[in-house]
């Protein structure tokens, strides 16, 4: 036992004593640590520091080809190529080509799209009420497609059949009844080929012309780049914030009116929200529905309706999905009024 | 060796290198192009600073590929890459977000590519990465001497107390220190393979886990097997075992540390304070494992403190490393390493067991040696409830 002595007591014991110095620090070891054990809200250091101003994300002042595309689709109307027919009624004939195509959704984002003559949305089609038309369909994409209107006319005419890879189609129909109608594809399955971007909107002017007006034409609409069933880009046009960088131009008390519809996929539910100003608003632009005073709306998929809106103030108004999240993913806009 | 040797040495090199020419030329005759771009971009990093986040990332896949934006919370964000947003293979990029993050919340970071191929980062509870500076490395490293130097020493303490046990006692508390390691080697390598796991999968984190353990235990067994012929020893001095065991443990400790300090940085301080308590009584058993060679033996106080040194100060560093250069890469290779010195020490001293007993003509998985081997186990199982969530 004279061997173990060689550690001594007294070393025991001073060890005993930095061991028990150790566990008391372990427990006061909060006090003295910059750690927090409890999450707090930023105490605003990171803002004051931020570089970030408010609303500035996604600036990018190019015109890149996404946005020229959205852009496009805002003022363009596709009036169809117009003859008159012996009774005396307006004959309309539209081509129609489905076309695989990649589309830039957000500046230098690329997504594999399905389209309708190369862009998503598609044409935007008008006609008058009473008008024959004639939509001549060649799909030249790698998948059968097809095209179904929303309006009165005969089933044969609805769109459900495949129209195969190489084949043609003529939807033939009397333009009815006047308001705003979309179109998209209705192969199955159905959320892939309309989520691909297979849609767009179908101008039906009433007989009584509208008030003459600055047109635009909004398609609200999300991308979903990993299949996941979310979207991860929400736009109006196809194209992420590009009426943020390139406010729409409209003159001080000029009526706007923009026919708006929703074709977003995977979502229940798109809006609209106008800054600084009320707007008066048609469901399916039908001047006979109860018309609503207001600054939002909301539109569930399929949905669509006529806005008019005069600006009394000149200056930049602000447009986006009142869902902030659509929002921030693209979905926002200015208007700038002068 | 001769002109003919050498050719027929070369001619397989030289119809093999024309296979693969060929097929590398006109291809593998199957696929021409994949359906889908194949990119992979890692997020090493994420570093959370005053203005914002700060992402060192790299393309491990097959092409170069280009950044083309980025969100953060379902919020597309304005950002900026270095050295520009076109990475080629291999290639590193760093990518500086301005954000107002808020402290203790969850931020979720999408990198999205050109060709819409979405990479994810998330940060669990948002706050300040630790800068390197003296304070830091100060709490850092007191949090390390709290794991690891602070348990083992108080674990040292009791040897005074086993001293006094006969021979078949040591034995069994020899027998509980295989229990330990065991739940010690198991331990180290299932967190080796996480942390690899998280690595860039080019990498092959598991397969880092596996050469470092596998090469530590043969290089050391290797080493040891040189060393008794050299020295024309019959096997280890008790200290020397000590010694040996207080490595493995040290390089297990060291990955305590990296756990501890990574989940600081991490944003997990809650989480890392109550680490620091779990680890610090789960180690102290370590020094229990440590001190029970020693037995036979007469050591003095400079060999307890060296070991404890040897066993604990690795915590201190591995804290450093998790805390400010965590990579999970490293993480796989130190973990890996530790777990070979482990299951070294678990075999030198099962294998000095069986020597011993059977010196005495003594079965060597005795009831006692058994329950030792058991309560090894258990204290160890009962004590990680502390640590694991």
């Amino acid at each position: 036992m004279s061997e173990e002595n060689k550690v001594s007591r007294r070393d025991i014991l001073k060890m005993g004593t930095a061991g028990a110095f150790g566990v008391a620090g372990t427990y006061y070891f909060n006090k003295m640590a910059q750690f927090p054990t409890v999450a707090k809200a930023a105490n605003g250091s990171s803002h004051k520091t931020s570089h970030h101003s408010n609303h500035s994300n996604m600036i990018d002042k190019t015109k890149t080809t996404g946005y020229k595309m959205a852009e496009r689709l805002l003022t363009e109307f596709d009036y169809g190529k117009v003859t008159k027919l012996p009774n005396g009624q307006t004959l309309r004939e539209y081509e129609v080509v489905a076309i695989d195509k990649e589309i830039e959704i957000a500046k230098g984002i690329k997504f594999p799209g399905w389209t309708y003559n190369g862009t998503i949305p598609g044409p935007t089609f008008r006609c008058t009420e009473g008008d024959l038309l004639r939509f001549h369909f060649i799909n030249k994409g790698s998948h059968p497609h097809s095209i179904h209107f929303h309006g009165i006319h005969p089933p044969e005419m609805d769109g459900l059949t495949s129209i195969f890879p190489g084949q043609k189609f003529t939807y033939e129909f009397e333009a009815k009844p006047y308001g705003l109608q979309i179109y998209h594809c209705h192969v199955l399955p159905l959320a892939r080929h309309i989520h691909k971007g297979l849609y767009g909107n179908f101008i039906i002017d009433p007989k009584k012309p509208r008030e003459p007006a600055f047109e635009l034409n909004m398609v609200m609409n999300g991308f979903d780049l990993d299949l996941d069933g979310a979207n991860e880009f929400y736009t109006v046009n196809g194209y992420a914030f590009a009426f943020m960088n390139h406010p729409i131009k409209i003159k001080k008390d000029q009526l706007v009116r923009i026919y708006l519809s929703n074709l977003t996929e995977f979502d229940l539910l798109n809006s609209f929200h106008l800054h600084a100003n009320y707007f008066t608003y048609y469901p399916t632009g039908r001047n006979d529905n109860p018309s609503q005073f207001t600054d939002t709306i909301m539109q569930c998929q399929g949905e669509r309706g006529i806005i008019e809106v005069r600006f009394p103030y000149a200056g930049t108004y602000m447009f986006h999905a009142h869902v902030s999240e659509f929002a921030e993913l693209g979905w926002m806009g200015f208007f700038e009024v002068e | 060796m001769k002109g003919k040797g050498i050719i027929t040495g070369l001619i397989p090199l030289i119809i093999l290198i024309g296979v693969l020419g060929f097929v590398l030329k006109n291809g593998a005759g199957v696929e021409k192009d994949p359906a889908a771009p194949i990119e992979v971009l890692n997020i090493e990093r994420i570093k959370v600073t005053n203005t914002g986040f700060e992402l060192s990332v790299s393309n491990t896949g097959p092409t170069p590929l280009t950044i083309s934006q980025v969100m953060v919370n379902d919020s597309v964000w304005n950002y900026s890459v270095s050295p520009q947003a076109t990475l080629e293979r291999f290639e590193e990029g760093k990518i500086n977000i301005a954000y107002p993050w808020v402290e203790g919340d969850p931020h979720t970071i999408k990198l999205i590519t050109e060709n819409g191929i979405i990479t994810e980062g998330a940060l669990a509870a948002t706050t300040l990465t630790p800068e390197t500076n003296r304070s830091n490395f100060l709490n850092y490293g007191l949090i390390g001497f709290y794991v690891g130097i602070v348990p083992i020493t108080l674990g040292l303490l009791w040897y005074p107390f086993m001293k006094r046990f006969s021979r078949k006692w040591i034995n069994s508390i020899l027998a509980l220190t295989v229990g330990l390691l065991l739940f010690l080697f198991v331990g180290t390598l299932a967190d080796g393979f996480e942390i690899g796991a998280e690595a860039p999968s080019v990498f092959q984190g598991n397969m880092i886990v596996i050469i470092g353990a596998s090469l530590t235990f043969l290089l050391l067994i290797g080493f040891d097997q040189y060393q008794q012929r050299k020295q024309e020893k019959k096997g280890y001095s008790p200290f020397g075992m000590a010694l040996l065991m207080a490595t493995g443990i040290g390089l297990h400790n060291f990955g305590e540390g990296l756990a501890i300090g990574s989940s600081f940085s991490l944003g997990e301080a809650a989480l890392g304070t109550f680490l620091i308590i779990g680890f610090t009584l789960h180690n102290i058993t370590e020094g229990i494992g440590i001190a029970a060679p020693l037995l036979k033996t007469t050591p003095r106080l400079k060999d307890f403190l060296l070991l404890g040194g040897i066993a604990g100060a690795p915590a201190i560093l591995g804290t450093w490393v998790g805390a400010f250069i965590f990579s999970p890469i490293w993480g796989a290779l130190f973990l890996g390493i530790g777990a070979g010195a482990i299951i070294q020490v678990i075999y030198v001293i099962t294998k000095m067991l069986i020597d011993d007993h059977r010196t005495h003509r003594e079965p060597s998985v005795s009831w006692l040696n058994l329950s030792g081997f058991t309560i090894g186990l258990l204290i160890m199982y009962f004590t990680a409830f502390f640590v694991k969530f």
